[in-house]
């Protein structure tokens, strides 16, 4: 399959990343190159196949639904690049 | 007497129990060939202060009687594992400064049982990459050289580069790695160690930063079979805060090292054969089956049909995976923040700036696949194809017990090759992604030397939880291997 700029521009802003125009290029051939080659699958008939859900064959484990950790707004703020009154600091998303 | 810092971790335990030696003083000696072989780059972090207060602290333990099953054993953790108080980056510049406030399950239960660290190794940004060449602190090398050219240098695989080359080169007495497609195994066959991948559920992943969460498992590397199995011991056990973490019975798995595998049948897949892959590998594989089966292993014929799948399936699942998981890296919690004029060019600022070239392509990819209208052609389609490969597997242990297959389809390669070129860069990782993919224990065994003078490992894939065999035919394999070589790099003359 054939990714036009565009789609290549779609996916960056889906990525949140920011794709300067000078790279656009070789990150179109470089994620071309890699679908083409993970669409090998389509050889495969995989009609009556479950997809795999789990690793192992295991269920998820219940636990009482009680407060095991918490009160630990210091450490969870540590490494913020920026906070005021005990909240992570943003660009304003309200106008 | 052999220097200290080329002891493997039974040697050196036995060395702390008779007295020998102290923990101080070992730690000492790893602590200067870390300084002397900076130049590999295999270190991001060196905690020589750490190192010396937990030695220390070690004998004093050994001295009142209390030694714990690793007491005084200096190691080198990945930085992948989140250290207490201490950066954790993954190599990356987006976790710019980040440190913890927690540490990883996996490497408190290494200090839990006496355990020193050494400091945190370098790695492939994100654990992505096979040559730890994608680091934002640079490229590690590996302590092998080229038999006709020992001024080039090699790349000591990925992604837990860092962490073999450290361990080959005698720096550390053993180190941890993660394994998502490869990462532990790949390196230990380039760095001429041992590298081994537990069942997916055997190591808790609390703490260790996320790449492919259905992928990744924690492991150690060593320079013995022997001490893979002290380590795994000390490293795996239930942890109700990962939720796929299994609760079983760690087993004491040196105690697998039991050098009887008479009866035990080991399969060799005949899809493990990829063009242009070296004769010498071909020749290498042979002779491991002829080590087995000189020790009383009966070889059985087995066939894996969607081995050539693997790949291509690993190409969808992992960046998928990896695209949520990175989701998290967006200048709000936790290290760099580029501004933007709005909190979503703010985000877009910071994981351009704090991303490199293989992370991006890879969340970029993960992000196409999972996007509307692509789930069902690529994420399903890969999941099925997972079911295939594993049920591959689960056929082919109808009739073995273990396979036996190479490592990597070719030695280290020279730091700068492959760089260009990304689905060349993933041939590396041909043989080991099938294991991730379905969960299996896996483990790298040095057995041989190519043809430029640089190593070879062969690998062992086990059944799910069944470890010990896989240890007790390991042992096997190494003694009959007999590796002794040691890298042009290696800090000390040996013994």
């Amino acid at each position: 399959m054939s990714l036009d700029q565009a789609t290549v521009a779609r996916i960056a802003h889906l990525a949140r990343i920011r794709v300067a125009p000078d790279e656009a290029e070789a990150l179109q051939k470089d994620l071309q190159d890699i679908l083409a080659f993970v669409e090998q699958l389509g050889e495969v008939n995989t009609d009556d196949v479950p997809p795999m859900t789990s690793v192992t064959p295991q269920a998820l484990r219940w636990r009482t639904d009680k407060v095991t950790d918490g009160k630990k707004a210091d450490q969870v703020l540590a490494n913020a690049p920026e906070q005021a009154s005990g909240f992570y600091a943003v660009p304003r998303v309200v106008e | 007497m052999t220097e200290l810092n080329h002891l493997t971790i039974s040697e050196a335990l036995d060395g702390l129990a008779k007295g020998d030696f102290t923990s101080a003083e070992l730690t000492r000696a790893n602590l200067l060939a870390m300084e002397e072989a900076r130049a590999l780059n295999a270190f991001v972090t060196e905690t020589p202060e750490r190192a010396m207060s937990m030695a220390m602290a070690s004998d004093d333990r050994r001295r009142a009687g209390e030694a714990r099953p690793l007491d005084g054993i200096p190691i080198a953790v990945k930085d992948l594992y989140c250290t207490e108080g201490i950066r954790t980056m993954a190599g990356s510049h987006i976790l710019e400064g980040f440190t913890p406030t927690y540490e990883s399950t996996v490497t408190a239960n290494l200090w839990r049982d006496g355990a020193v660290l050494l400091g945190k190794t370098n790695l492939d940004e994100f654990a992505m990459g096979s040559s730890n060449t994608t680091s934002y602190f640079g490229e590690v090398h590996n302590p092998w050289t080229l038999a006709e050219e020992p001024d080039a240098r090699l790349v000591p695989g990925g992604s837990s580069g860092g962490s073999a080359a450290c361990v080959a080169a005698r720096i550390a007495t053993a180190s941890t790695g993660t394994d998502t497609g490869g990462s532990i195994r790949q390196p230990a066959s380039f760095c001429g160690i041992v590298g081994m991948k537990p069942t997916y559920g055997r190591c808790s992943r609390w703490g260790i930063v996320a790449f492919a969460s259905s992928l990744d498992q924690a492991g150690p590397m060593t320079r013995s079979v022997r001490d893979a199995a002290l380590m795994l011991t000390s490293m795996a056990g239930f942890d109700p805060k990962d939720s796929t973490s299994v609760d079983r019975t760690v087993p004491d798995y040196a105690a697998a090292l039991t050098g009887d595998i008479r009866g035990l049948k080991i399969g060799v897949p005949k899809e493990y054969r990829v063009d242009k892959m070296p004769p010498e590998i071909e020749i290498l594989w042979q002779q491991g089956v002829e080590w087995m089966k000189a020790a009383g292993a009966e070889i059985v014929d087995v066939s894996l049909p969607h081995t050539k799948y693997a790949l291509p399936a690993y190409y969808i699942v992992a960046p998928a995976e990896a695209s949520s998981n990175l989701a998290r890296y967006d200048g709000v919690r936790y290290g760099l923040r580029v501004p933007g004029n709005s909190l979503i060019e703010m985000y877009e600022n910071t994981r351009a700036e704090g991303f490199g070239q293989e992370v991006k392509r890879r969340v970029m990819i993960g992000t196409y696949v999972l996007s509307a209208g692509y789930y069902d052609a690529y994420y399903l389609k890969a999941q099925k194809l997972r079911t295939l490969i594993a049920r591959d597997f689960e056929a082919a242990y109808e009739k073995c017990d273990l396979l036996l297959t190479p490592t990597a389809p070719s030695t280290a390669f020279k730091v700068g090759d492959k760089q260009d070129d990304p689905i060349a860069m993933y041939l590396n990782d041909v043989f080991t992604v099938p294991a991730n993919l379905a969960g299996l224990p896996g483990i790298s065994v040095p057995a041989g030397l190519g043809a430029d003078g640089a190593p070879l490992g062969l690998q062992l894939v086990g059944q799910a939880f069944e470890e010990e065999t896989l240890f007790r035919a390991a042992g096997v394999l190494e003694e009959a291997a007999g590796f002794t070589a040691t890298p042009a790099l290696m800090v000390g003359e040996g013994a």
